[in-house]
């Protein structure tokens, strides 16, 4: 039997705005995926935990606070320690481009999905980048 | 095998027997992988199952159920505060549905779970109700053996309370905590959901609400009028207020006090036998179809279903095929 993705969704940090990460894990449901949804104020170590604990194949990230540049390395530094860096890891948020550049060059960040970004792309995203590692 | 289990195995770069040896020793990514494996079924997962079940059967499987919102995520997590404050490490498998429609799932519990993080002696795992080889109820008892095998003394399996699936757990439990609220209905609801019977324990939660003390009236009126012989365990109607862990150390001592009447009546054994019997001929059942599902399984359904053959005499031709082709 074919196993369903299943993707973390999570609010690393301090800031209390989930709708948006509602509105995707809503749209990984409807694509067919599982989607765990942790809910706010996480620290990197509380969603590598989850991820591990959920053998999930992606992280998404949502973060409002400005805090990306600390926090979305640590969640990819503590995947890597725990020997999880085939997890992949996509963001969404206020992040600038010049930002979501170093994040993905340098921090193991695979995709920056910005405000506009449409729900189809960040699904079809996943999807492929998810048959390709799995393969 | 499907590709998706066979990443599964590459990616841990292990066999069942190496997989099972590293999740014993605590290795939780091992015990993630393994749930995936099981969940996922095929042979691989029969041989991972095999490898572990050695090593299961030790754990306090404790099912929970009730209806959406009775607060079941908040009070697994009161229970499993508790549990750890005795020194007792707890697993958790928690149940949530998938969409009919789209086969996905959005699995929230862990949200009301958080001040489990960050604690070894914890593992939560999420699951989505449907599409599971074999049935829901099948998936969970995979899952808890796994759980059972890395060595969690309690497991619980916290579930939506609506049909068939729910009460087919609760008879993989050996303890079944239902959830109430006050204020859902009068007393007539509970004898038609069923719930009464697969009780071993009521909780009453938001206890602190109005209208607490007529919903525990009324469940303890229910169960005086069930039948019971001299000795027989009587389902307690306990209260909570699980925001606040409160009546968790109650509701741990008569889950506990369950499983000791469960051992010293002989029933956890006749339960452990049926628990057998289900689980191989559910093996067998698997196999079989595995193994009979070919093109001749094809050509018989089309032809049933045109009417020019009945599905009783067709089974028994592939059998026959089967055991003397």
């Amino acid at each position: 039997m074919e196993r369903k993705i299943r993707v973390l969704v999570a609010k690393p940090g301090l800031d209390g705005h989930d709708r948006g990460a509602k509105v995707i894990a809503r749209a990984l449901r409807d694509a067919g995926m599982e989607v765990i949804y942790t809910g706010l104020q996480q620290t990197p170590q509380m969603i590598v935990e989850a991820a591990l604990q959920e053998d999930v194949d992606v992280i998404g990230l949502s973060i409002l606070s400005g805090a990306h540049m600390t926090l979305l390395p640590k969640v990819t530094q503590l995947l890597k320690e725990q020997q999880m860096d085939d997890v992949l890891v996509v963001a969404g948020g206020i992040i600038s481009d010049a930002d979501a550049a170093i994040l993905k060059a340098q921090h193991g960040i695979a995709e920056v999905f910005g405000p506009g970004a449409s729900t189809q792309d960040i699904v079809r995203f996943i999807q492929d980048h998810v048959s390709v590692s799995r393969e | 095998m499907s590709p998706a289990n066979e990443t599964a195995l590459r990616r841990s770069g292990v066999n069942s027997q190496d997989l099972v040896a590293r999740l014993r020793v605590g290795d939780r990514r091992s015990l993630a992988r393994a749930i995936s494996m099981v969940e996922t079924g095929g042979p691989q997962a029969r041989e991972l199952l095999a490898a572990a079940y050695p090593y299961a059967g030790n754990a306090h499987v404790v099912g929970i159920t009730g209806p959406p919102g009775a607060g079941k995520s908040t009070l697994v997590t009161a229970l499993a505060l508790e549990w750890r404050s005795r020194g007792v490490t707890v697993g958790v498998v928690a149940v949530d549905p998938t969409s009919p429609f789209t086969g996905g799932a959005v699995l929230g519990d862990r949200i009301r779970m958080q001040a489990l993080g960050g604690d070894p002696g914890v593992f939560i795992r999420s699951m989505a109700s449907r599409g599971r080889l074999g049935g829901l109820a099948r998936a969970t008892a995979d899952a808890v053996a796994m759980l059972d095998a890395a060595g969690f003394q309690v497991v619980l399996i916290e579930t939506v309370g609506a049909g068939q699936g729910e009460v087919d757990i609760a008879r993989a439990a050996h303890t079944t905590l239902v959830v109430e609220v006050p204020g859902m209905g009068d007393d007539v609801q509970s004898i038609k959901a069923g719930v009464l019977e697969i009780a071993d324990v009521f909780v009453v939660n938001k206890a602190d609400r109005e209208g607490a003390d007529k919903t525990v009236r009324q469940l303890r009126a229910m169960l005086h009028l069930a039948d019971r012989q001299p000795g027989e365990w009587e389902p307690p109607v306990l209260t909570a207020v699980a925001t606040t862990s409160t009546g968790s150390a109650a509701i741990v001592d008569a889950a506990t006090r369950h499983l000791a009447y469960l051992r010293e009546t002989g029933l956890a054994d006749a339960r452990a036998r049926h628990a057998a019997e289900r689980e191989l001929a559910a093996a067998v059942q698997e196999l079989a179809l595995e193994r009979l599902r070919g093109q001749a399984w094809h050509d018989l359904v089309a032809r049933i279903a045109s009417r020019e053959r009945d599905p009783y005499g067709s089974a028994e031709e592939l059998f026959n095929a089967l055991f003397h082709g």
